[in-house]
């Protein structure tokens, strides 16, 4: 029996009274904030329940990196069309990713050219596929940070123990970290805190969001996805500032340790290693920022098995995804939004995905809540 | 010379094939094979096996090629066609025979007509199990009946094995409307207030769930159903009733949508005012869904003047399939061509037209 417990009570409207009336006495002693929610998944819970509009005008929340679909560059997709378009190979991954446009085309049209190209919940569904039929070649097409990079081990690790021969991984696994300081490095910088990750974290804990706080001297609250979660971090980012404090605090306790999940972080160290370097879409290559699949995993790593052409792409001269990933640029300030950039034929990936931020704009908050549709009188 | 003898017994041979010819032709195969969709005496065992003992009644029993129907005076005649490739073929609550009959006949139910009959349209794939298409036809031939419309008419084609995925059905319906019949987007107005006939969502999740590939340890039966006789409730009981739609692929939102734009108002919907069974919300949780966007099979959203709103309730609320009738929302000429929502948690956002199709084949 599937349950909604445990969601209903964070979308308490009373709830949001008491929250709002706290954020709004708190905005009131201060100058305008701007806050980056890192992760897409609360983007969309922003936009899905209408937060912007609820928050006082001086209050802006930007829209950070950390949606798995946005970040992935056109090569990699180019690379997963190549692989899926292999004779002989089903490639399986999530459907957000059939969408996902490369240099020239989408999963979506290599599976109707005939490419072998199913959808998945779970990358343990793609190897049990594979271990059901033993006469394919099952790639599962991984993307996401280290909230999904554990079931992507796990998976690999019952490949191994089962022998199942006939899988492997196109691992696009990304780190959060990197990508956070990258934003903090880049000139012009002017966040005054961020609303961390909340799934990410419950692997990753909230330890390594230290240097932001300390070398960079902006407050970090780790946040839930439910829309009391995330007005509560606003809260407590705002309530830092008053006090003059700058520290990493845990809104999302009931999930979220601050050491995080060793078993999990475990795994990821048995399966997985650092790339030296990894492209990220429309912020260039970063560091440290990616995860490969380890040696002792070779014989289940796609980019071993399969000939790849790994050609970089640059991204489209109009779109400037990477500015709207940096929170430099608001979805509705890119030059394409809405008009050349669509949902429907997207230019940038966060156009694609439910998580990025300018499909999050475009299906629920389109141009301005505020300034477009009449907040509700009550 | 042939004797009288060698000449009888000839002719008793001759009466013994003109006997033989005039029998009835018996199915004996147990898969369709690619002699059933030639027109010939396989397709005629067919039809005399499986389909005509399923549909029987005197206009189909003709045989004809077709069907000739009387209009009742006063009358005018709406047709509506749908093609259904659900898979699976069976889910909880129904199957691709109860979608048939009910997808169509709810498409003329809400242009204010009376459904009255149906054709039926068969495209098998070679290899099919006649038991299976024996259980599909029974299926459409319960859905009518319980329906009260009748088979008139239909055809049966055989494809190549891997030229189809098993059984695809097409029903084309007919159904008499009115003269003067009201109903039009362009009657919609600032103020009137959508009604909705049940909850929200439950075939998609049903399809969804039949899939397998969930492990949802849980039963979500479809809601197919025909609509008409909600429909001719509502009608009677509230006839300034302005517009109707039935809500099927894209769920409410796409009608809302679709409403939005032809009648050129903004459509304004209340979250907390949304009818979804628990187990559906849970379902739409867990995988990131969107109730609003999934599909249902047996439900009618109309638009009526708010001080008919209660009446209208009460009218839907008291025919089968429409007990958890409610108002949904209202429409408003603050933001025209826009669906908006406001949420439970007291913010507002937009909702879209759905781009992709997060779960193909579900009808």
């Amino acid at each position: 029996m599937v349950d909604v417990r445990f969601v209903d009570e964070y979308r308490d409207p009373e709830l949001a009274k008491v929250l709002l009336a706290d954020i709004s006495q708190l905005a009131a002693r201060q100058p305008p904030r701007k806050f980056m929610e890192v992760c897409g998944g609360h983007t969309h819970s922003i936009y899905r329940h209408g937060l912007e509009a609820l928050l006082p005008e001086s209050i802006e929340l930007v829209h950070g990196p950390g949606c798995p679909v946005c970040v992935i560059p056109m090569g990699r997709i180019d690379d997963a069309i190549a692989i899926a378009s292999t004779e002989g190979v089903t490639m399986c991954c999530f459907g957000d990713m059939l969408r996902v446009p490369g240099g020239t085309s989408t999963l979506l049209e290599a599976k109707a050219r005939g490419a072998d190209v199913r959808v998945v919940y779970s990358p343990l569904d793609a190897l049990a596929l594979a271990e059901r039929d033993p006469t394919l070649n099952v790639v599962f097409l991984a993307v996401g940070f280290e909230t999904t990079a554990p079931s992507t081990a796990v998976t690999l690790l019952q490949a191994r123990e089962r022998s199942i021969t006939n899988f492997s991984v196109f691992s696009n696994h990304v780190t959060i970290v990197p990508p956070m300081k990258a934003i903090l490095d880049s000139p012009g910088f002017d966040l005054d805190g961020f609303i961390g990750p909340g799934h990410v974290s419950t692997v990753i804990g909230t330890t390594p969001y230290r240097f932001v706080s300390a070398d960079y001297g902006r407050p970090v609250v780790t946040a839930g996805f439910e829309p009391a979660d995330i007005l509560q971090a606003v809260a407590m980012l705002l309530r830092q500032l008053d006090e003059g404090r700058c520290e990493v605090e845990n809104q999302y306790k009931r999930v979220v340790p601050d050491g995080g999940n060793p078993r999990a972080l475990a795994l990821l160290a048995e399966v997985f290693v650092i790339r030296p370097h990894f492209e990220w879409r429309g912020l260039g290559f970063i560091a440290q920022s990616a995860l490969a699949i380890g040696p002792s995993f070779v014989a289940w790593d796609a980019e071993q098995k399969f000939a790849i052409p790994g050609l970089r792409v640059a991204d489209p001269k109009a779109c400037q995804c990477g500015e709207v990933l940096k929170g430099a640029l608001r979805p509705w300030e890119c030059k394409v939004f809405g008009t050349a950039c669509t949902p429907e034929t997207p230019i940038g990936t966060c156009m694609v995905s439910s998580e990025g931020a300018c499909a999050a704009y475009y299906n629920f908050g389109r141009y301005s809540p505020r300034a477009r549709i009449p907040v509700r009188a009550d | 010379m042939a004797t009288d003898e060698d000449l009888a017994a000839r002719d008793a041979v001759l009466d013994r094939i003109d006997a033989w010819r005039k029998r009835a032709p018996k199915l004996t195969d147990d898969i369709v094979t690619m002699a059933h969709g030639a027109g010939g005496k396989a397709s005629q065992a067919l039809f005399e096996a499986v389909i005509r003992p399923a549909f029987s009644n005197p206009i189909l029993d003709k045989t004809d090629d077709g069907a000739v129907l009387d209009v009742p005076a006063g009358h005018r005649v709406a047709v509506s066609t749908d093609a259904f490739v659900v898979t699976p073929r069976r889910f909880s609550g129904g199957s691709i025979g109860d979608l048939a009959v009910n997808g169509t006949i709810n498409d003329l139910a809400v242009m204010g007509a009376t459904p009255s009959a149906l054709a039926v349209s068969l495209v098998l794939e070679e290899g099919f199990p006649i038991q299976e298409l024996r259980e599909i036809v029974a299926d459409v031939a319960a859905a009518a009946a319980a329906a009260g419309v009748e088979i008139v008419t239909g055809d049966t084609k055989v494809v190549e094995r891997g030229a189809a995925d098993g059984c695809y059905l097409t029903t084309t319906g007919i159904g008499f409307v009115a003269v003067g019949n009201p109903l039009g987007a362009s009657s919609v107005q600032a103020g009137d207030v959508l009604v909705m006939s049940g909850t929200l969502g439950d075939h998609g999740i049903a399809v969804l769930v039949a899939r397998g590939d969930l492990a949802l340890g849980t039963d979500v039966p479809s809601d197919t159903a025909p609509v008409h006789r909600i429909v001719a409730a509502l009608l009677d009981a509230v006839p300034e009733t302005r517009w109707m739609r039935d809500p099927t692929r894209g769920g409410l939102a796409s009608t809302c949508n679709e409403l939005a734009g032809v009648a050129a108002v903004g459509v304004r919907l209340t979250e907390t005012a949304l009818p979804v069974r628990p187990v559906v919300a849970g379902a739409c949780e867990l995988l990131g869904l969107d109730p609003l966007y999934i599909a249902n099979e047996g439900k009618i959203l109309a638009v009526v003047p708010a001080d008919r709103a209660d009446a209208a309730v009460a009218a839907m609320a008291s025919c089968e399939f429409g007990s958890e009738a409610c108002v949904v929302g209202a429409i408003t000429d603050e933001h025209p061509g826009l669906v908006v929502l406001d949420t439970a948690f007291g913010g507002t956002r937009i909702v879209d037209m759905l781009v992709g199709d997060p779960l193909p084949r579900i009808c």
